[in-house]
């Protein structure tokens, strides 16, 4: 086994040293405006003096909450509706005041909204909106042939179609549901005449669409507010301060034009955030996006991290385990059996799961990954081990050697082809799965397989999903090569009689 | 030299053994012979502690077998069975050499024992480095006697030697064991289910059926003083279709 522990040590020393370490953490979620101010966020921290590390697209709402009550977290930008419903669990909305308290409750602060609302609209074309003369739901009324389709979760939503009709009491007959892409498509070709919108969706402004004003206050306020650590009065007060200086500084219209910056125009977002505050405070950040090169190298040096550190510890920990079991059937059923369900844990569930224990980021992914590996290698391992033959494991102890050597001299390496491939399936597993660790912010090929479903850039999609196959057959290959030194040349001849 | 007092085994509700006794002089070869199932190769198992009685003992020169002098009475007994029981991942020599290695031979010692048991046994000394998978099933039933032999041991315990091979290889090898048997004056126990083997081999030969020995004695006195019905039946299937074939002419 020793190869092996050069191999990974080698591996270890040519990851990237974590040597300054940033001060401040801030995050965003997997959807385009929310990366935006991330990084709005993070250039404002990092203009104040602060070196600020962004953790990109985390996987949702639980995962930065939480890892803001841990701490991995300092500051994020959340919406008001989604605190009340998601994470404060009220069923309606609460006023601004008592939201506060209760986020006060959980050691966080919370600044004054910063001036957009991202909630549903009911949008028409500015050529309807015109010869209609039409500005608010109200006026909607008043014009019972308009054709309206909704996307299918607006239709079926407690909040969408059927409230609004009745708040309303909206009299049209003829509504469609559809895909909520397909909605923009069809209100520019004319096929409808209104539709529901994010009210900060890119595509309002690109396609030149009106959105009427919620005149009789039917949808729940999602304000952009930002959350943060109370502890950040002290740990970085100019920091805190900048928060409470973008409070009402961004409209709904300037949102609206960022991420169609992004989002259509294929601006980064690290471009789109830098100019708004160069524009709105005349702060000049420094930003560096990286060149497909330097991306794939960061991407892939991530990867083989997750991957190489989480098999090492896996095989550290589950050869020995599937040894033990071997021995000790009954134990052995029951570590089987644990690993068993480890492997059954969704993988998204893990991995917020992992977050309050062991942080943000590659440690949570390589604690997962670590986990889901050691399943393939304890099973592998005692199915080899107890495998070997009766008669030859008779004829090993009938030698009198004792059950160390036996162990070490027959035993393991006649198990070694089955050990072999329960850790091919681990590493070969590992590949796919560490894809799976940009949700927390381990980076990795995952990364842009996120930003690239996202921004609906296919491109960018196959800038992790390439090498991310490409790496799962190496794997392969390379165990296939490896059974050569592992496997002792006996094992591999066929018996000529 | 060898000595069973009440030795009885039960697996489950089966009963593997009954109360047996048994002593193999040194320098003698005993012969455990009966159909399969009979008990004959856990009385062998018994003899190197693979598997403990439920109630008796087993001594070797007064030694009776525990855990705790296990491996070291394990050095003087050697141990072969059907096919030589070889690991598939060494090599010849070092599935001889393997329990030299773990009392720490020095290589040139291991060497020149390798010679000397690869003469004995009739081994080619240059397939010493091949694999088990790479030797004809008479080869490898050779290293098997060559491990077992390694460390000179006194009592040499055989489980269906022969049984794998085909009659010429078998017959040759039949010649080459007795000889190196006698020649070296080792106590021998043999276990084989046939009876023209038995009778080539056994000074005593031990008939067993369902867990107990129906008769021990010479091969005479099992032809000429059957203990029962069955002792006839068991020799008379024996005897081949060819001999009766020939008989008959």
């Amino acid at each position: 086994m020793r190869p092996w522990l050069v191999i990974f040590s080698a591996l270890l020393l040519c990851t990237p040293a974590v040597a300054d370490d940033p001060v401040l953490h801030v995050g965003s979620k997997s959807f385009t405006e929310s990366v935006i101010l991330g990084d709005m966020l993070q250039q404002l921290s990092q203009a104040k003096g602060y070196s600020t590390e962004h953790e990109r697209e985390l996987g949702g709402t639980r995962i930065l909450w939480n890892s803001l009550l841990a701490g991995e977290l300092d500051a994020y930008v959340e919406y008001t509706g989604t605190i009340a419903q998601e994470i404060l669990g009220n069923e309606g909305m609460i006023d601004e005041a008592s939201m506060r308290a209760r986020v006060e409750e959980h050691g966080l602060r919370m600044t004054r909204p910063l001036g957009f609302n991202n909630t549903y609209a009911i949008g028409v074309t500015a050529d309807v909106a015109e010869r209609r003369s039409l500005a608010t739901i109200s006026d909607l009324v008043a014009h019972p042939d308009l054709v309206l389709g909704f996307s299918n979760e607006f239709m079926d939503r407690g909040d969408g179609w059927p409230g609004l009709r009745m708040h309303y009491q909206l009299p049209h007959q003829h509504v469609r549901g559809l895909e909520h892409a397909l909605a923009y498509r069809a209100l520019e070709a004319g096929e409808l005449d209104a539709t529901d919108f994010y009210s900060t969706d890119a595509e309002i402004d690109f396609y030149g669409f009106v959105a009427l004003r919620d005149d009789r206050e039917y949808f729940p306020t999602y304000h952009a507010v930002i959350l943060y650590r109370a502890d950040l009065e002290e740990r970085a007060p100019n920091l805190a301060a900048a928060f409470l200086s973008l409070e009402n500084r961004i409209d709904a219209v300037s949102m609206a034009k960022m991420n169609k910056r992004a989002k259509i125009d294929r601006v980064h977002e690290k471009q789109v955030a830098a100019d708004f505050l160069s524009e709105t405070f005349g702060t000049i950040a420094e930003i560096e996006i990286l060149t497909l090169r330097q991306r794939l190298w960061k991407t892939t040096i991530e990867h083989l991290t997750l991957v190489g550190l989480s098999l090492l510890a896996a095989i550290l920990v589950a050869v020995p385990l599937g040894i033990v079991s071997a021995r000790y059937r009954q134990l052995g059923q029951a570590v089987l059996g644990l690993s068993g369900i480890i492997q059954t844990i969704p993988a998204f569930a893990l991995l917020a799961f992992m977050i309050p224990l062991v942080g943000l980021g590659g440690p949570s992914a390589i604690c997962a990954l670590f986990l889901y590996s050691l399943l393939p290698i304890v099973r592998n391992t005692y199915t080899g081990l107890t495998d070997t033959p009766l008669h030859l494991r008779e004829s090993a102890a009938a030698l009198g050697l004792p059950s160390g050597k036996r162990l070490r001299w027959i035993e393991l390496p006649m198990a070694s082809r089955s050990i072999l491939a329960g850790i091919k399936t681990s590493a070969v597993i590992n590949v796919g799965f560490a894809t799976l660790g940009a949700f927390v912010g381990a980076g990795g090929f995952g990364q842009p397989i996120l930003t690239g479903i996202r921004l609906a850039d296919t491109g960018l999609i196959l800038e992790g999903a390439i090498p991310a196959a490409v790496l799962a057959l190496l794997v392969q290959w390379l165990f296939e090569l490896s059974e050569r030194v592992f496997v002792p040349a006996g094992l591999r001849l066929q018996p000529t009689d | 030299m060898l000595e069973l007092r009440g030795v009885t085994k039960h697996f489950g509700d089966t009963i593997a053994l009954q109360p047996t006794d048994l002593i193999a002089a040194s320098g003698s070869t005993m012969v455990l012979i009966g159909p399969s199932g009979c008990g004959k190769s856990t009385l062998l198992r018994l003899m190197l502690g693979l598997i403990e009685p439920d109630k008796g003992s087993v001594a070797i020169d007064g030694t009776i077998l525990a855990e705790q002098n296990l491996d070291t009475l394990r050095h003087r007994i050697g141990y072969v069975i059907q096919d030589g029981g070889l690991f598939p991942h060494l090599r010849a020599g070092e599935n001889v050499g393997l329990l030299a290695r773990h009392l720490a031979w020095t290589p040139d010692r291991i060497h020149t024992r390798l010679r000397e048991l690869a003469e004995l046994t009739h081994f080619p000394v240059d397939a010493l480095g091949r694999y088990p998978a790479q030797l004809s099933g008479g080869q490898r039933q050779r290293v098997g006697l060559m491990r077992a032999l390694m460390l000179e041991p006194d009592l040499l315990l055989l489980d269906e030697p022969l049984g794998a091979l085909d009659p010429i290889v078998r017959s040759d090898l039949q010649n080459d064991l007795r000889e190196i048997f006698r020649g070296l004056g080792k106590t021998v126990v043999m276990v084989t289910h046939d009876m023209g083997e038995a009778g080539f081999f056994g000074d005593q030969i031990a008939l067993m059926r369902e867990g107990r020995i129906v008769q021990q004695g010479t091969l005479t006195d099992l032809l000429t003083k059957p203990a029962e019905g069955f002792v006839d039946r068991f020799i008379n299937a024996q005897r081949t279709t060819l001999h009766v074939l020939g008989g008959a002419s």
